[in-house]
């Protein structure tokens, strides 16, 4: 029983509980040059992902609007966080290891992240059912920096 | 039966179940998924392999006798559905994929030969996306238009304006038996006397239907009764289009191929009579056997038992769920099968189901296939326990327990 809740606990973590309660970038982004948009077709679970990239390719503020489960929207809010302030092919390298991380079975020995505060999104791991769902905002953010115009999917 | 005869059947009709009795997360399970998919009892797993270890061959075609014990055993199951929803003739059951190919199948074999732009079809709000789409489909194709009954805050359809809807431009009328997402019970003999009286066929998409009432196809009067074998303890990958025999009988095959053949020429082939003609192809043989199986476990135990039982059972878990703090019960039907939809405070369905997941409770999250009905109620998804004659009251408290744990850790 005690691993079972450590379990929830480790998915749950606080700064999970805080970021969805308290979204940050949460909101339209009127002069965006990027948008996106993330669905997870098995919830419908859906976001909006806004960039304003510079003219010397840095994302200088990024934001979203949508809605979705804890883990979802605190991925989303990490996810913002992470590369507002990011040149745009660090940002990208930045889905390709969180997606890594988080849908491979190498992942808790992968490369680590360097920023402890994605790390807080591991818990998913023990959740199959649930990485959809810590995933999509980083589909979003890819999405838009390659400019497809079909929403992206987490499938 | 008496409230306490019911509790001794339902622990006997509970140990039939194998999945039932296993742990999950160190927890007993406590199932309340069986309108996404019904568990199988072991006479349905048992007779399955049993076909498969000793009579399995194809059917309708071989002259040897596994062969023939395989036509046998499949052909058994038609009259058994035949029996089960009291339908008058044999011919008048197709054997499908499930709810969602029949329904497909009247929309592209009885309705696109037929409509005319401007017809319309009438559904209700209330739709599993496989009685919304298939019309839609058939819209697009044809320039018919697909016209919605409205339902209100209870979750129930608002019957007057649906029966105004219904006029002399309808072609067809599509309606839930009982809806998926809200447990809702519809008016359908009201609305199939209403359409009758002016001719328009009405198909019944009966998926929640069967598992939860007793289906008489020729009393409600309907047209078409599709539904799926594994919402009724039978093995998914089948399911049942019954349909009027003159309406079959008019119908052009809906897909070609074997076994829905007389003869086959290059300049013209003969279509084998119904029920084989919108058969084409080797059935599933093995998941009909078992659908057979299942209409045979649930003949003993008795429809009328199984409504009575699920009927208190559900008064029960919308009791018990009315005292969890910040519960919003999601469809209040003063009709309702042992479906539930619900939300506590602002946690999002999916965190619901992961945590109760954690405590063994096994539910349904998300948008059931129903997104307009959450459109409706102004909502992404709803957490949704429903109830078969194998859950007690020891399920529905472990429900109300483990939400009580999903508050704590959302506090």
């Amino acid at each position: 029983m005690s691993e079972v809740q450590d379990n929830l606990q480790d998915l749950y973590r606080d700064l999970i509980l805080d970021h969805s309660r308290n979204p940050r970038h949460f909101g339209r982004l009127s002069d965006a040059t990027h948008t996106a948009d993330g669905i997870n077709p098995l919830c419908g679970d859906k976001l909006r992902l806004y960039l304003r990239v510079d003219e010397q390719g840095r994302i200088e503020s990024s934001s979203f609007e949508g809605s979705g489960c804890a883990i979802s929207v605190a991925s989303a809010s990490l996810m913002t966080d992470t590369v507002t302030g990011l040149p745009v092919n660090q940002a990208e390298s930045w889905f390709e290891e969180i997606t890594q991380r988080l849908t491979s079975d190498a992942g808790a020995s992968g490369p680590k992240t360097g920023l402890d505060k994605l790390r807080a999104l591991d818990g998913v791991r023990a959740h199959p059912a649930r990485v959809k769902c810590a995933t999509l905002a980083w589909h979003a953010l890819h999405s838009a920096l390659e400019n497809e115009s079909t929403p992206a999917t987490t499938e | 039966m008496s409230a306490p005869a019911h509790i001794a059947a339902a622990a006997s009709w509970r140990s039939d179940f194998p999945a039932l009795h296993q742990d999950i997360h160190g927890r007993p399970l406590a199932y309340l998924d069986s309108a996404a998919s019904a568990q199988q009892p072991a006479s349905v797993i048992d007779a399955i392999g049993r076909y498969q270890r000793e009579d399995h061959a194809n059917v309708h075609r071989g002259v040897h006798t596994l062969s023939h014990r395989a036509t046998e055993a499949y052909e058994g199951s038609r009259d058994k559905i035949r029996d089960f929803i009291k339908a008058g003739s044999r011919n008048e059951v197709v054997l499908t994929s499930g709810t969602t190919e029949s329904i497909n199948l009247v929309a592209q074999s009885f309705c696109r030969p037929r409509l005319q732009p401007g017809d319309k079809i009438v559904i209700t709000h209330l739709e599993h996306h496989a009685n919304i789409v298939p019309w839609q489909l058939v819209c697009e194709q044809t320039g018919a238009e697909l016209v919605v009954a409205p339902i209100n805050e209870l979750g129930e359809v608002e019957l007057g304006r649906m029966l105004d809807l219904i006029d002399d431009k309808t072609f067809l009328v599509g309606v839930a038996h009982v809806s998926n997402a809200l447990g809702t019970v519809c008016p359908v003999s009201k609305i199939i006397d209403h359409a009758k009286a002016r001719g328009i066929p009405v198909l019944v998409d009966g998926a929640q239907g069967v598992p939860h009432l007793d289906v008489d196809v020729r009393a409600l009067g309907c047209d078409f009764y599709a539904f799926s074998g594994h919402k009724m303890f039978g093995p998914t990958g089948t399911g049942v289009l019954w349909g009027r025999e003159e309406l079959l009988d008019a119908m052009p095959p809906w897909q070609g191929g074997g076994d829905m053949i007389l003869e086959v020429r290059f300049d013209k082939t003969t279509y084998n009579e119904l029920p084989y003609k919108f058969e084409a192809g080797t059935p599933n043989i093995s998941g009909v056997v078992g659908l057979g199986a299942a209409i045979d476990y649930l003949q003993v135990i008795g429809m009328q038992n199984i409504e009575a039982y699920e009927h208190d059972l559900h008064t029960y878990m919308v009791s018990e769920l009315k005292k969890v703090d910040d519960i919003r019960l999601i469809g209040e039907a003063r009709n309702m099968a042992s479906v539930q939809s619900f939300l506590v405070g602002d946690i999002h369905s999916h965190d619901l189901g992961t945590i109760l997941d954690h405590q063994g409770v096994a539910i349904r999250t998300g948008h059931h296939c129903a997104m307009p009905v959450m459109q409706h109620f102004g909502i992404s998804g709803t957490a949704r326990a429903s109830l078969a004659f194998y859950n007690n009251r020891d399920d529905v408290d472990r429900l109300t327990i483990a939400l009580g744990k999903a508050r704590e850790i959302f506090g």
